[in-house]
């Protein structure tokens, strides 16, 4: 993250998926929090998602996926970051990620492993995220200062 | 009397016309060669002779495409934003984008760009506090490189100062401008577009000897595409003392390339359908360089499949098409470029050649509706403009204007004349044809006087009776 630049974050709802109500909260609720919202609403591609990312220069991507077909759509997202040039970008996934009986701790690390930084179980309140994000930020700069030191 | 001198001054032909500003009437039309290479003037004053009182007219204003036109090459970041936002913004400039560019530039491309040797270097990449990485590589890049055209500067404002900084020490003419793309999707090409005009009459028009013309006449003030965008402008939109037709497309097939001008907001006509990707600008032009009559016949022959050819040569002569018959006579005109059809054979190659040479870029110029699939059934996405409910389509370029049946080759728009149903083309428009060439002439009146400009449109376009449509 640049010094003094508001943090960006790129959000939407993934896939076929037409729920919006959820999108427009969080959007909100990082404006709210100072943040740039940039918002690419309900039915996003996976592509679009990555344009929007690498136009804006973001900071996170933040994709919601609430009609049950989570795993499906946010597979592969990670790959296109790092494909196009934005390998470090904090990607959160939340909304109904639960499908069938799995417990919330399967289906986080089934996230985790597909490559996001962190995933949200149905109900979680925008701003656990967001104070998330504000965490991993200072860390991700933190890190970057030590690389830069060894240098 | 009133009258104003009208010039446009082509890569072969320089066109005057006459008018009777009062009444809104033509009084005269002649053309010459273009002399260019030598002094633009000769072929020029041939014209005006041909002009009884020609030195007594009010205005006598030009517009120029000679010695290749305005070049421009874009460079941008993602393909779909901000690379397409900068080649937006030099279409509607009225240049001919030699090349785009996205992501970080090569030393490769840089090469590419010094050959090139555009009129301009157009800049962008990043929104707004955005990406500023692969902008300042890029003019980095620039600066070190033997560029010597001008760089206009429109990308993420967040780097203007350091890209200006970069661009200085490399001893580079650089001019900066609003983001064509301040926010995702939002499009911002007119303040890049009213510098590309600046740059092209202090420095361009100079630099061809296009400026010379001022020994006879005001000035050369504007590309000619740029005219022709601007009589579609008020032709659809009205002046503040005319109303106009509303919203149209006007189609230029030329031997080189097919234009689109569309003056129309492009919005859905659909209920259920949401619009995505980069914002639409009212007025948008669109050149395609691989569908063109004459130099890139042989393109527009591969560029459509074998059998189509022959469909549609069914369709419309109800007989079979040799391929061979067609392939040969395309030969013919690519060597030929001013090769006119000699027999009602040759006139129908060349229609359906004409046809689907519209209907190609007009397909390409239109949006489409992407289906999605869902557990409730299907939903739809637009991307780009939904030209369907268009009233008004206006035929120009030689190829219309000298065919007996020009509703035959303008037909190509028609949305059931594309190949891909999903094409928002319109549904069922009236046709026109510019058959004096009025257009680029009635967009530089509309400098100087925009309501007589469109009288003048109004009454010389010429209603084209289409047999199918009634
Ligand atoms: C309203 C609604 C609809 C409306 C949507 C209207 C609209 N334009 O938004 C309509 C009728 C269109 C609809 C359709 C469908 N729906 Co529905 N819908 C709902 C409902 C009742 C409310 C959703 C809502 O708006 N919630 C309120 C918002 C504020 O909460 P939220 O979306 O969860 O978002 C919050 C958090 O999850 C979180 N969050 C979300 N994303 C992210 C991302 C990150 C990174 C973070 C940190 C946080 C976060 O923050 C948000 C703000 O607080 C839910 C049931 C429910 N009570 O949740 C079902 C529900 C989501 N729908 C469901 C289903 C199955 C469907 C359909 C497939 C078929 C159907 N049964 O109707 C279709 C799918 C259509 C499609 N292609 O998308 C299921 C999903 C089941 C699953 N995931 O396993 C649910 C859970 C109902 C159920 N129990 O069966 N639906």
């Amino acid at each position: 993250m640049n010094q003094n630049r508001v943090p960006t974050v790129v959000l939407g709802v993934i896939g076929a998926d037409v729920h919006a109500i959820g999108n427009q909260i969080l959007e909100y609720a990082l404006d709210e929090a100072g943040i740039e919202a940039v918002n690419i609403g309900v039915m996003s591609s996976q592509q679009e998602f990555v344009e929007a990312a690498v136009e804006t220069g973001a900071d996170a991507i933040w994709v919601s996926s609430l009609y049950g077909h989570g795993e499906m759509d946010c597979r592969g997202l990670r790959d296109k970051c790092v494909e196009a040039g934005i390998t470090d970008i904090l990607l959160y996934v939340g909304g109904n990620l639960v499908i069938g009986k799995r417990s919330w701790e399967g289906v986080k690390d089934l996230f985790l492993d597909m490559g996001y930084d962190r995933a949200y179980p149905p109900g979680t309140r925008p701003q656990e995220a967001i104070d998330d994000l504000w965490q991993d930020l200072v860390e991700q700069r933190e890190s970057k200062d030590v690389v830069s030191s060894l240098d | 009397m009133s009258s104003a001198l009208l010039i446009d001054i082509g890569s072969t032909y320089t066109k005057v016309a006459c008018f009777d500003l009062e009444r809104a009437e033509l009084l005269a039309r002649s053309q010459s060669s273009t002399t260019v290479s030598k002094d633009v003037n000769l072929g020029l004053q041939q014209a005006l002779d041909n002009i009884p009182g020609w030195q007594q007219a009010d205005y006598r204003l030009a517009c120029s495409s000679a010695a290749g036109g305005l070049r421009i090459a874009a460079i941008g970041l993602v393909p779909g934003l901000t690379a397409e936002a900068a080649r937006r913004a030099a279409l509607g400039a009225g240049s001919r984008v030699v090349k785009t560019y996205s992501y970080e530039l090569t030393e490769r491309d840089v090469a590419e760009l010094e050959d090139l040797a555009a009129d301009i270097i157009l800049l962008a990449g990043g929104t707004d506090g955005g990406n500023q990485e692969i902008i300042l590589h890029n003019a980095r890049l620039l600066a070190d490189s033997q560029v010597e055209e001008p760089i206009l500067v429109a990308g993420n404002r967040s780097a203007a100062d350091r890209v200006a900084e970069l661009l200085d020490k490399g001893e580079k003419e650089f001019y900066l401008t609003e983001n064509v793309m301040p926010e995702l999707e939002k499009l911002n090409i007119e303040p890049a577009r009213q510098l590309i005009r600046k740059i092209f009459l202090e420095r361009i028009v100079k630099a061809r000897g296009l400026d010379r013309v001022k020994e006879l006449i005001d000035d050369v003030v504007m590309p000619t595409p740029a005219a022709v965008l601007r009589a579609a402008e008020i032709l659809a939109r009205g002046t503040s003392g005319e109303e106009g037709w509303g919203e149209l497309l006007v189609v230029d097939i030329g031997g080189a390339t097919t234009d689109i001008h569309s003056a129309a907001a492009g919005t859905p006509t659909r209920s259920g359908v949401s619009q995505r990707g980069l914002e639409e600008p009212f007025l948008k032009r669109t050149v395609e360089g691989d569908l063109g009559m004459r130099y890139c016949a042989g393109d527009l022959f591969q560029a459509v499949k074998p059998n189509r050819w022959q469909q549609l040569y069914q369709s419309l002569y109800n007989k079979e098409l040799e391929l061979q018959q067609l392939e040969d006579y395309v030969n013919k005109v690519c060597q030929k470029t001013e090769y006119l059809p000699e027999s009602q054979e040759e006139t129908e190659l060349e229609n359906i050649l004409g046809r689907e040479a519209v209907r190609l870029a007009t397909s390409r110029h239109a949006g489409y509706i992407r289906t999605i699939y869902t557990a409730q059934g299907a939903s739809f996405i637009q991307v780009g403009k939904d030209l369907t409910g268009i009233k008004n389509v206006i035929g120009t370029g030689g190829i219309i204007v000298h065919n007996e049946n020009p509703e035959l080759v303008l037909a190509g728009i028609l949305q059931k004349n594309q190949v891909e149903e999903e094409k928002l083309t319109p549904r069922a428009p009236d046709f026109y044809l510019d058959d004096d060439y009025l257009l680029a002439a009635a967009g530089l009146l509309a400098e100087v006087e925009a309501d007589t400009a469109l009288r003048i449109l109004q009454k010389y376009l010429k209603e084209i009776v289409q047999e199918e449509k009634n």
